[in-house]
């Protein structure tokens, strides 16, 4: 009777482990709470988004930065919620930093401006025609006087200069140069397509900014989607914010009839909004103090609407409307029900995977890795003979060991990781080359079989450990210093290594003594 | 069935030679170096990295040439872009990368929508009926410029820490001066390697790196194999040499050293030949650390060891010598 051994049970626990974590793979109708454990792919695989979000709390005091990236999370989180993305992972990476990964996404678009956009909702007085002229005017007197700080205007004045002298036309002479980037359009002033850029860049610039007469602000209206290069008409805006964001109880997207004499509306998807009691009681006082004028809807400092206020309106309701496609309104809404990002945020860095791609990596992946198994078992067969029949069993426990400790630590499988399993599979036979020609050393040496073995083993074994706890170093350090797919690769390289030690040491060894010691072989097959 | 039977050749002999062919490769490598310079990927310099699929859904559409695309985005504020074509010719698959031409310079963090919006106005016969999300784009990179400078800084600390923790442990494994020789074999290893990309203009990115250091575990694995063979036969062999002791242990381990070298070398090149082209330069530089890390290991690392005892066992004699006569 055989006495109970420790490596016996290692090698027990070893298989039923492997072959626990695998089943999932192979067997579709487990229970849940078994098929759960499934390995996971990484983006590089499965095709998706991964953003990395830098958020600015320079202007935060430290106690609120800790929380605001916090509250960032959390907020982007219920972003990512509601858009609808199947194990979304976020993640905060340092003091101020956020990884959002969204395996199988595939409007990278829209999924990326849903959770960059920080949503300032502002409700806004329209200055009237009247106003609108006196800021203008204003405007220009001061860019004239302090033209020399805005080269991109100075420019345009030499320009219209000598175009004027060309057609000594005097009338228009004492335009200002800044009113000559508008015109008045339909309803409102609009900038020519052409001068979109400068305008915009002017309205981020400080210095133009003071130009602007206090308490009046300039605001361009959104893009048409329809026609991205029509002129895009400018307002003139009370720089008072009668409501904000703040003020609203709940969004969401509805549709306009096709009826409607609005083509903002008619058959389009727009925004309508609830806004909370206080907000309400605002929107009430606005709209009764205003009645006549505009009232601007702006988002992120852009008008999206502004429509005549033609009476007080109670009951707190309110439409954003622009041209929106669906997506669109749908983002909308999502960011405004799930409030303002607490510290602005900007993407770090951003990488998107089509999932053609990742298909396509996985297929080339595997057939590299199944004929790279191939050759190395084909070869061990052929040199090592029985022993090397062992051996390639081994090897194939180890690439299943690797998968499943994968699954049981909940790890991704990456593409550098599909490589650093191929790469095992060549580095995981050495372990056993080592014993093996130490082997064969001890049988020239005119050794029996048995104490062949037991010398090999115990000869090697120390030149496994070396020379694998150097390849582990390696690995610790690219896990350290690497980010998600190369430490899919380090972690992949560890557990082959370690499981190549176990299936040499212990797996192989114990089929050798069990073969040796029950065999009455008296030569090895090696 | 044995390869190497018995064999017992000559490699501490030819050693002069061996250093003769490693200073060639490292003074190349590090005109290489000096010369080109590294070309390092986005990840690390930061830009944007496009790959897009134009090939248009109908067939009689002429394919899009790659001096289209070059001169449409050109003129639409993009002169830096480089552009290569990825796949089979009568694929329009095209790789479009630019790069921040400082570290401090961003590319806008708009860049990729504006690529992607350029080309959708300009090639509307390819792009129709395909969605822009899902048909055209098959990957994008965008990285800005501290994470690529982060990532720099990281990448060559990941290489120096990986080496100084190896010093560390040959040191404690062995003796001080084995380790030192094995990395210095490690280093002449990695400044060849990085000179072939340096020389061939290959892109330096994170994966590049993560080679770089399986193969800095790979070479002194193997460099340790030899060392502990050194020291066993220097216990059994006291007498003997150490020229011929260490030969001897050469010529022992040679066939392990070849065999895992060559099962190791099969996967590596079945990954580059089979592996899709995301891995291919991965694999290239894992094949080429393998056959200069098991070349170092047999004839730089234990070469060195031999000179170098014998040039401070020389000086031992010598300073014995100067003494006696006082």
């Amino acid at each position: 009777m055989k006495k109970f051994s420790w490596r016996g049970l290692s090698i027990i626990i070893f298989i039923c482990v492997t072959a626990f974590y695998l089943a999932p793979l192979a067997i579709p109708n487990l229970p849940g709470w078994w098929s759960n454990h499934v390995l996971k792919l990484g983006l590089d695989l499965k095709g998706g988004m991964q953003i990395l979000l830098e958020v600015d709390t320079s202007e935060l005091s430290a106690a609120d930065a800790r929380g605001a990236v916090d509250q960032n999370i959390k907020i982007i989180r219920e972003r990512i919620d509601q858009f609808g993305v199947a194990e979304p992972s976020i993640q905060k990476l340092g003091e101020n930093r956020i990884m959002v990964q969204l395996p199988g996404v595939s409007d990278f678009q829209a999924a990326e401006n849903l959770i960059k956009q920080t949503a300032m909702l502002e409700f806004k007085v329209v200055a009237n025609p009247d106003e609108t002229r006196r800021v203008l005017d204003s405007i220009d007197a001061n860019v004239n006087a302090n033209l020399d700080r805005f080269p991109a205007l100075k420019e345009l004045a030499e320009l219209d200069r000598e175009l004027l002298e060309e057609a000594d036309d005097e009338a228009s002479s004492d335009l200002g140069i800044f009113s000559s980037l508008i015109r008045p359009g339909q309803m409102d002033y609009e900038v020519q397509f052409d001068s979109v850029r400068l305008v915009q860049e002017l309205l981020g610039n400080a210095d133009f900014v003071q130009m602007i007469p206090a308490g009046w602000q300039l605001a361009l209206e959104r893009a048409n989607a329809e026609n991205p290069r029509a002129d895009r008409p400018i307002h003139v805006l009370s720089s008072a914010v009668e409501l904000s964001g703040a003020d609203i109880a709940r969004a969401r997207v509805e549709y306009g009839s096709a009826t409607s004499t609005d083509p903002r509306i008619a058959n389009k998807p727009y925004v309508s909004i609830e806004m909370k009691r206080e907000g309400a009681r605002k929107f009430e006082r606005v709209t009764a103090d205003n009645v006549g004028r505009r009232l601007a809807i702006v988002l992120d400092g852009v008008v999206y609407s502004a429509p005549n206020i033609q009476e007080r309106i109670g009951g707190g309701r309110a439409q954003i409307t622009g041209r929106f496609t669906t997506s669109e309104a749908n983002e909308l809404s999502i960011v405004l029900n799930t409030g303002n990002l607490i510290a602005p945020i900007s993407p770090a860095s951003t990488s998107i995977i089509g999932a053609t791609l990742g298909s396509d990596s996985i297929r080339s992946g595997s057939t590299a890795g199944l004929i790279g198994l191939a050759i190395v078992m084909v070869f061990m067969l052929i040199y090592y003979k029985l022993s090397g029949l062992i051996t390639d069993f081994a090897l194939i426990f180890n690439v299943g060991f690797v998968l499943a400790m994968l699954t049981a630590f909940g790890g991704t499988l990456t593409l550098p990781g599909i490589a650093g399993i191929i790469l095992t599979i060549g580095m995981a036979v050495d372990a056993n080359v080592l014993v093996f020609e130490r082997i064969r050393e001890e049988l020239d040496h005119g050794k029996t079989p048995r104490s062949a073995v037991d010398a090999g083993y115990k000869r090697a074994t120390i030149t496994v450990w070396d020379a694998n706890i150097t390849t582990l170093i390696a690995a610790a350090v690219l896990y350290q210093f690497g980010t998600g797919p190369i430490r899919g690769f380090a972690i992949t390289l560890t557990i082959g290594i370690i499981g190549s030690m176990f299936c040499a040491l212990v797996f192989v060894r114990s089929i050798f003594d069990t073969f040796i010691v029950t065999g009455t072989k008296k030569s090895l097959s090696i | 069935m044995r390869l190497f039977n018995n064999t017992n050749i000559p490699f501490v002999k030819y050693r002069k030679i061996a250093y003769v062919i490693s200073l060639i490769l490292i003074v190349a490598g590090l005109i290489g170096l000096f010369a080109r310079g590294l070309n390092w990927s986005i990840d690390f310099t930061s830009g944007v990295a496009a790959k897009v699929n134009l090939t248009a859904l109908d067939s009689s559409v002429e394919p899009i040439q790659i001096d289209e695309l070059r001169n449409v985005l050109k003129n639409n504020g993009y002169p830096e872009a480089e552009i290569q074509h990825v796949g089979p010719v009568q694929d329009a698959s095209f790789m479009i990368k630019i790069k921040s031409e400082t570290a401090d310079a961003e590319v806008s963090g708009n860049a990729k929508n504006e690529i992607l919006s350029i080309i959708t106005e300009n090639f509307p016969k390819h792009v129709e009926g395909m969605d822009i999300n899902q048909d055209v784009i098959e990957e994008i990179y965008e990285v800005g410029p501290k994470v690529g400078s982060e990532l720099r800084t990281n990448a060559i600390l990941a290489v120096v820490i990986a080496l100084i923790l190896m010093i560390i442990y040959i040191w404690f494994r062995f003796e001080l001066l084995f380790g030192l020789m094995a990395i210095a074999a490690l280093a002449h290893d990695v400044i060849i390697i990085m000179g072939i990309f340096a020389l061939t203009g290959k892109e330096i990115t994170i994966q590049i790196i993560a080679a770089l250091l399986t193969i800095v575990g790979y070479s002194i694995n193997d460099t340790i194999v030899i060392f502990d063979r050194i020291r066993e036969d220097l216990k059994i062999r006291r007498k003997e040499p150490l020229d011929e002791v260490i030969n001897f242990s050469l010529n022992e381990t040679l066939s392990r050293t070849v065999i895992t070298s060559g099962t190791t070398l099969i996967t590596a090149l079945s990954l580059n030949l089979f592996g899709g082209i995301v891995l291919n330069d991965f694999a290239f530089a894992i094949c080429l650390g393998v056959i200069i890390g098991t070349y170092s290991s047999i004839y730089i690392s234990s070469s060195l060891v031999i000179d170098l005892t014998h040039a401070t066992k020389k000086e031992k004699r010598t300073a014995q010598k100067l003494s006696g006569r006082r």
